[in-house]
């Protein structure tokens, strides 16, 4: 499977030169030279990494149509409440992702979360703090845990898979450590009665009444990071940059892209993504346990690789990650109001995944082997 | 082309195959339908009684009944499969409260939408502020005041308290009850924290705490979960003789214990009453308007011993205690 992976990479990164080179060389080349033959607008959108997802996802949807339409699947509080589950995946499979195409994993952002959701919790109720500030400090540790798995894994130089691993077991077990010697239990709650909480809700936890139903302003969190990721990602240099550190990390370092620097930056952003989603889980569950977050790091990984984030790197969208935790969200849900027993949920999940990134596959195959 | 087609056909279809059978059959039942939300794992030997006991209420009253639950211990996916179960518009909702604060806005959410809640298991007070239909389980404190005051009759003077799910509101009290009810009597406990998912872990964490701290001559668990890694525990080092064990919730492995010894007691609250008499109750409410006139209805605390084990124990075997 990696080898194939290896192979295609190999395959995006050349036709990636060939294409720059196409465009610099003034056109002195014959046209007959088949490497500037203009591709299909259909054959440019089997290229794009989201496709897959795309059409998967749109399938799944008219599957749970057919199969729970008349039992709450196609209600608005039905669609509220899968999109309510891809919206917090979704902002951490779009850090994943990105991470991803920069060529690094982070396992540890599952127990940022639960670091997060505590320390908002801890500060604002135990310490009597305003819940603003505590977001803050939340924000600036999940920095500084990104920054130190970063710094780690370029220090090194051993795979961040290791790096993190070793990350997410420590930060849980200190998580559980302090929470316990600070309040004696494992979880607070009643957080509604801590200073700023009203106006941290309009922010992180604010309800929009459309068609009868409580859309989650976490949705527009969703839509939004994935706008800005896919900005970044298409449209500025650090896009570039995370592209070309992803896929020959020896050949951007040459072109002078600062790779260390982009990599610290990427698991710094994915951190602040995992301390984000703790911030409005706690506003909106009004506390925290310190399991919160448990297997999200897996999660967000499936939503990347279904929304056609390569795990070799130097390819993959933000868009496509979006898509994925979507899939995830309709998955999740669809399976109450297709009335399946929760015993079923991880064997469709696997399915999920498995099927996506055959499809990615086989589309990526053949949209250029065909060329 | 027509290959890519072909691929996603086939894998949709696989897809739906399983979702319609189960739609099939649930449409076949009478009109009545109820959605079980809980905390507990599939792992869990307890839940599996509890969720034979909502389904065999199901049959029982003719009634469809679903059981879900999130995949770890983890009360951001439950609230949200409760929203889920509410938009399905179910006839009754059935839920397990082990976080109040966490689960209250989608329980809310449940009333709101004109659905009849009962709570079972954890969540008393969480049950009695919402105003639910009625709780079904027994108070945690309680049941861990009462777990303690007994040990420290049996002797025990120094205890670890054995919290096999970090997290669960409903342990901790559970533990509370024990500490406070071991503290007036003179005893000292210490919490142990291991994991569920990971029986052997658990173990080596209980042999290892024997080992450091010989002064310890108790362990209340707080389910069958860490009760059956601590049996083992206590054998290996064999220290059974004066380790005093005892756990909440029955298994086949407690039950076994029991009888030869090593456990002294278990505090038994009867979850299977617990699955099924939300059924009934629901069942009845929706068919003939009864309604339940206390606020709780307590399942436990009851204590099985040497003096009942042999009774308990083939109806355990069976899945029903």
């Amino acid at each position: 499977m990696s080898a194939s992976f290896c192979v295609l990479n190999a395959a995006l990164r050349k036709d990636h030169v060939t294409m720059s080179q196409a465009a610099s060389a003034p056109s002195t080349r014959p046209p007959a030279d088949d490497r500037l033959q203009r591709s299909s607008p259909v054959r440019r959108a089997l290229l794009r990494p989201e496709l897959g997802a795309a059409i998967g996802g749109v399938a799944l949807w008219i599957v749970f149509a057919i199969i729970a339409g008349d039992t709450g699947f196609l209600s608005a509080r039905g669609t509220a409440s899968y999109l309510e589950v891809a919206a917090e995946l979704g902002i951490l499979a779009i850090a994943v992702s990105l991470l991803m195409i920069g060529n690094e994993f982070d396992l540890s952002i599952g127990s940022v979360i639960g670091a997060s959701g505590m320390i908002i919790a801890i500060l604002s109720k135990e310490y009597g703090w305003n819940i603003w500030l505590a977001i803050a400090v939340a924000m600036v540790v999940s920095l500084i845990i990104g920054f130190i798995n970063g710094a780690l894994v370029r220090w090194t130089r051993l795979p961040s898979f290791i790096i993190t691993l070793a990350t997410l077991f420590a930060i849980r077990g200190l998580t559980i450590a302090f929470t316990r010697i600070i309040t004696n239990r494992t979880n607070v709650g009643g957080m509604q009665e801590v200073d700023g909480y009203e106006s941290a809700r309009r922010v992180f936890g604010s309800e929009v009444s459309l068609f009868g139903a409580n859309f989650p302003i976490s949705i527009a969190w969703w839509i939004g990071l994935t706008i800005l990721a896919t900005w970044v990602l298409v449209r500025t240099p650090f896009g570039n940059w995370i592209f070309g550190v992803g896929g020959n990390e020896q050949a951007a370092h040459n072109t002078g892209v600062p790779v260390t620097r982009v990599k610290i930056s990427l698991f710094m952003l994915t951190s602040l993504s995992a301390s984000l989603v703790a911030t409005i889980q706690v506003i909106n569950s009004t506390g925290a346990d310190v399991l919160r977050g448990t297997q999200q790091e897996f999660f967000a990984i499936m939503a990347a690789v279904i929304g056609g984030t390569l795990l070799t790197g130097g390819y993959g969208s933000a868009i496509g990650a979006a898509i994925g935790a979507l899939i995830f969200g309709m998955v999740r849900q669809g399976i109450v109001y297709a009335r399946i027993d929760a015993d079923w949920f991880q064997v469709f999940l696997g399915g999920m995944v498995l099927i996506a990134v055959m499809i990615n596959q086989f589309v990526r195959k053949r949209a250029m082997g065909v060329r | 082309m027509s290959r890519l087609f072909r691929i996603m056909f086939a894998a949709l279809l696989a897809l739906s195959s399983v979702a319609t059978i189960s739609v099939a059959s649930a449409q076949d039942a009478e009109e009545l339908r109820f959605v079980v939300v809980t905390h507990g794992q599939a792992a869990d030997p307890f839940w599996s009684v509890v969720q034979q006991g909502t389904a065999q209420a199901g049959e029982d009253m003719g009634v469809s009944v679903e059981y879900q639950a999130p995949s770890t211990y983890d009360m951001v996916a439950m609230a949200q499969l409760i929203d889920a179960a509410v938009a399905s518009e179910p006839d009754g909702i059935i839920v397990s409260i082990p976080d109040g604060p966490a689960l209250t806005p989608a329980i809310q959410g449940a009333l709101d939408a004109g659905i009849p809640v009962i709570s079972i298991n954890s969540g008393y007070e969480t049950s009695q502020e919402l105003g639910l239909f009625v709780h079904v389980g027994q108070t945690e404190y309680d049941a861990g005041y009462g777990g303690g005051q007994r040990m420290s009759e049996e002797g025990v003077t120094n205890a670890i308290c054995l919290i096999h799910e970090a997290g669960n509101a409903g342990l901790e009290e559970r533990c509370q009850g024990f500490t406070d009810a071991m503290t007036e009597a003179g005893g000292t406990v210490n919490q142990l924290v291991v994991d569920l998912n990971n029986p052997t872990e658990a173990q080596q964490r209980v042999s290892a705490e024997l080992t450091s701290n010989p002064d310890i001559n108790g362990i209340m668990a707080l389910g069958p979960a860490g009760a059956t890694p601590a049996i083992m525990a206590v054998q290996d080092a064999g220290v059974a003789d004066s380790v005093n064990i005892a756990t909440f919730d029955l298994s086949t492995d407690v039950l076994t214990a029991i009888q030869d010894g090593t456990v002294s007691f278990a505090i038994d609250q009867q979850q299977y009453l617990q699955g099924y008499l939300p059924i009934v109750f629901l069942t009845l409410y929706e068919r003939n308007g009864n309604t339940i006139a206390a606020d709780i209805v307590p399942t436990g605390p009851g204590f099985v011993d040497a003096s009942n084990v042999d009774q308990v124990i083939d109806l355990t075997e069976a899945g029903t205690r």
